[in-house]
């Protein structure tokens, strides 16, 4: 889960990380009246879970309250990579004389966290990796140990000659790695760590991911989810504790298993046509979950045709005919519907749905073909 | 001949009275796998199914039992403390099926139980199965016959998919394993087709990866130097869009790193055979071993 970055920021003031003052506004008149308050140049952000915020013009320096209140009303609203902005977030403008890069990313390869550290702070550290990567200090945290202090030390060097920043930048480290942990991070960024005139590391800019199996021991972080800033069907989906995930495409797709519903949506494309989702019911599905899913599916005007795809294992088959019975029951379908289901339970699962009218398959690549063929509007079923 | 299990194993069940494993402990008694033990805390000295004995602890049930494997199905925030349990009661196969468990969690048992020289596999993995011999997991038993190819994937239907396929064209498996689709997990890629290529019962290897992280790109290049037997690969999330999480924790293309198309261009490169479709594995394979 991502949070903001007001929010990440938050979670890092706690641990005792210094980051300039700052409060979110969601109209330009609260803009204007932080700016006030603040009574120096400020800086407006947008609150938006997307890179690249600066380039696209959300983030912009303000010299008076009523410019602060000219720019929110500006970025409020304005599209980042198809998200819209409903935040800003007003912080006073800061004096920078160097920019360092400091994260903490948990790698695959290694199983471990590994804090990332540069000088070359303030832009995309991708691509400082990929053009001067001896500007990187790589070193992975053994969390049974934790971070140790020579090694936040080591870290601080990296970055500092002067032994005070070397040993702020140090405590921002073990602060940094504190919050990592507590919080159930899988990525902890602050970009940039900057140096001011006076000889003050400050953070100005913090990103957070968390990761989503730690949001049940964190219910204080969960309820920093800003569904807002999601697709309605899938804050909808996931109240229905479905995995859905809304793609372009008119092959609307209901699949048991993340690897088998991936695999399908391939298929849809090595055919011709274009996925409209990624949706897994899970494992142990029951009719409900299915009729839930039609329900999120048939919402999206973009769907042309409903792909089936079911691999009984421990998912019954029947129970999910059940759910495709029960559902169209509610809700006719307007558009054409293709079923392959196979494994546990199939034979019950087939004449329940010829049943009922429907006609179902047992060949997977039958079934994707004759749906991507329905969605372009060729024959009907 | 198959990697991992086979009629040797001992089993202990832990959490053999939940919902999940008491369902899935009866499927692996049916199937045939030596299940010697289960573990509860509290309910030990009770039976399950009046056959099994329960323990409190998997040191008592290891004490009792001489058990080698051990398979979890504990709610998630439980299942790190239930791997370090049974690595330290000296097993030495540990699979856990549990899906959602913190991956930070991971990063504390994985060192301890390579310490403790024993081999995990999983979480979030559908387990492992020799046909035939025994099933260490929810592998459906009726989809596999013995054979001579194995199976490794990330993946649990997906893997189904193409194992059913396999067996009815009449290439048995050696052993299918599931790996799991979290980002950190104990046995990966590299890890069985390492046993693969030296099991003799096994000829050949079909191989399912995903996006995210690179593990199948060091696969490659671990196949390309490494094996004489055949592999023929296949990658799910062609169509995945970038920075999501595509069910799996582990499925997400970070930046541009993670893709499909970087994935299968190290399976080309590594001189390997690559399915376009799930449908794919039985002609190439077949080309492969002379079948």
């Amino acid at each position: 889960m991502n949070i903001h970055e007001y929010q990440a920021k938050e979670i890092l003031r706690k641990q005792g990380v210094p980051i300039p003052p700052g409060e979110v506004a969601s109209t330009p008149e609260e803009a204007e009246a932080i700016a006030k308050q603040y009574g120096s140049t400020v800086v407006v952000k947008a609150q938006v879970h997307a890179g690249g915020r600066g380039k696209a013009g959300g983030v912009k320096l303000a010299k008076s309250p009523a410019e602060a209140k000219d720019i929110a009303s500006k970025i409020l609203g304005m599209q980042i990579k198809g998200l819209t902005v409903q935040k800003v977030l007003v912080t006073p403008a800061a004096d920078i004389s160097s920019e360092a890069y400091v994260g903490i990313i948990l790698d695959r390869a290694s199983r471990k966290p590994v804090f990332m550290v540069s000088p070359a702070g303030g832009i995309d550290i991708e691509e400082v990796a990929a053009k001067t990567p001896e500007k990187i200090l790589k070193l992975p945290i053994d969390t049974r140990y934790g971070l140790q202090p020579y090694q936040a030390t080591r870290l601080g060097f990296f970055l500092f000659d002067d032994p005070q920043k070397v040993k702020a930048a140090a405590k921002i480290m073990r602060q940094l790695y504190e919050a990592f942990m507590k919080t159930g991070c899988s990525l902890a960024e602050i970009n940039p760590l900057v140096t001011t005139p006076n000889g003050d590391v400050v953070a100005l800019d913090a990103k957070m991911v968390v990761d989503d199996n730690e949001l049940d021991r964190h219910p204080d972080i969960a309820a920093m989810r800003d569904e807002s800033a999601e697709a309605p069907s899938e804050v909808q989906a996931r109240n229905a504790n479905l995995t859905f995930i809304k793609l372009d495409g008119d092959v609307g797709c209901v699949v048991n298993g993340a690897g088998l519903a991936m695999a399908t949506m391939d298929l849809v494309k090595f055919y011709g046509g274009e996925p409209a989702n990624f949706l897994d019911i899970g494992g142990s599905s029951n009719p409900e979950k299915v009729v839930n899913a039609l329900k999120i599916i048939t919402a999206d005007p973009n769907v042309k045709a409903i792909l089936f795809n079911i691999f009984g294992g421990i998912t019954r088959t029947d129970d999910v005919a059940n759910g495709i019975v029960t559902a169209t029951k509610q809700n006719p379908l307007k558009v054409p519907i293709v079923i392959r289901l196979t494994g546990t339970n199939e034979e019950i699962a087939m004449k329940i749905l010829q049943e009922n009218g429907f006609s179902a398959s047992s060949d997977m690549d039958e079934a994707v073909k004759k749906a991507v063929e329905l969605a372009k509007g060729g024959k009907a079923a | 001949m198959s990697i991992f299990i086979d009629e040797n194993t001992t089993l202990i069940v832990q959490g053999i009275t939940g919902r999940d494993g008491s369902f899935h402990t009866k499927q692996m008694i049916e199937y045939g796998t030596k299940v010697v033990a289960g573990v509860t805390p509290g309910k030990g000295g009770q039976k399950f199914e009046d056959k099994v004995p329960i323990f409190n602890t998997v040191a008592d049930a290891v004490n009792a039992t001489k058990a080698n494997t051990s398979v979890i199905y504990v709610p998630p925030m439980f299942a790190a403390d239930a791997i370090l349990e049974a690595a330290d009661a000296g097993v030495k196969l540990i699979v856990a099926i549990t899906e959602g468990v913190p991956v930070l969690d991971m990063t504390r048992v994985y060192p301890f139980v390579k310490e403790r020289g024993a081999r995990l596999i999983g979480p979030n993995c559908p387990g492992l199965i020799s046909p035939g011999k025994a099933k260490v997991g929810i592998i459906p038993g009726r989809i596999c016959t013995p054979g001579k190819i194995g199976v490794v994937s990330r993946s649990g239907t997906l893997t189904y998919e193409v194992v059913y396929q396999l067996t009815r064209a009449g290439l048995g498996q050696s052993t299918c394993v599931g790996i799991g689709g979290d980002p950190i997990n104990g046995t990966n890629f590299i890890d069985c087709l390492d046993a693969f290529e030296k099991d003799p019962g096994t000829i050949a290897v079909a191989m399912m990866g995903e996006i995210g992280g690179t593990d199948e790109q060091e696969a490659a290049t671990f196949i390309k130097a490494n094996m004489k037997k055949p592999v023929v690969g296949f990658i799910a999330g062609q169509t995945a869009p970038p920075g999501r999480r595509m069910g799996h924790a582990g499925a997400i293309i970070s930046g541009s790193s993670g893709t499909a198309a970087e994935k299968i261009q190290a399976f080309q490169d590594a001189g390997m055979g690559v399915a376009k479709r799930p449908m794919d594995f039985v002609e190439l394979l077949k080309a492969r071993i002379g079948g």
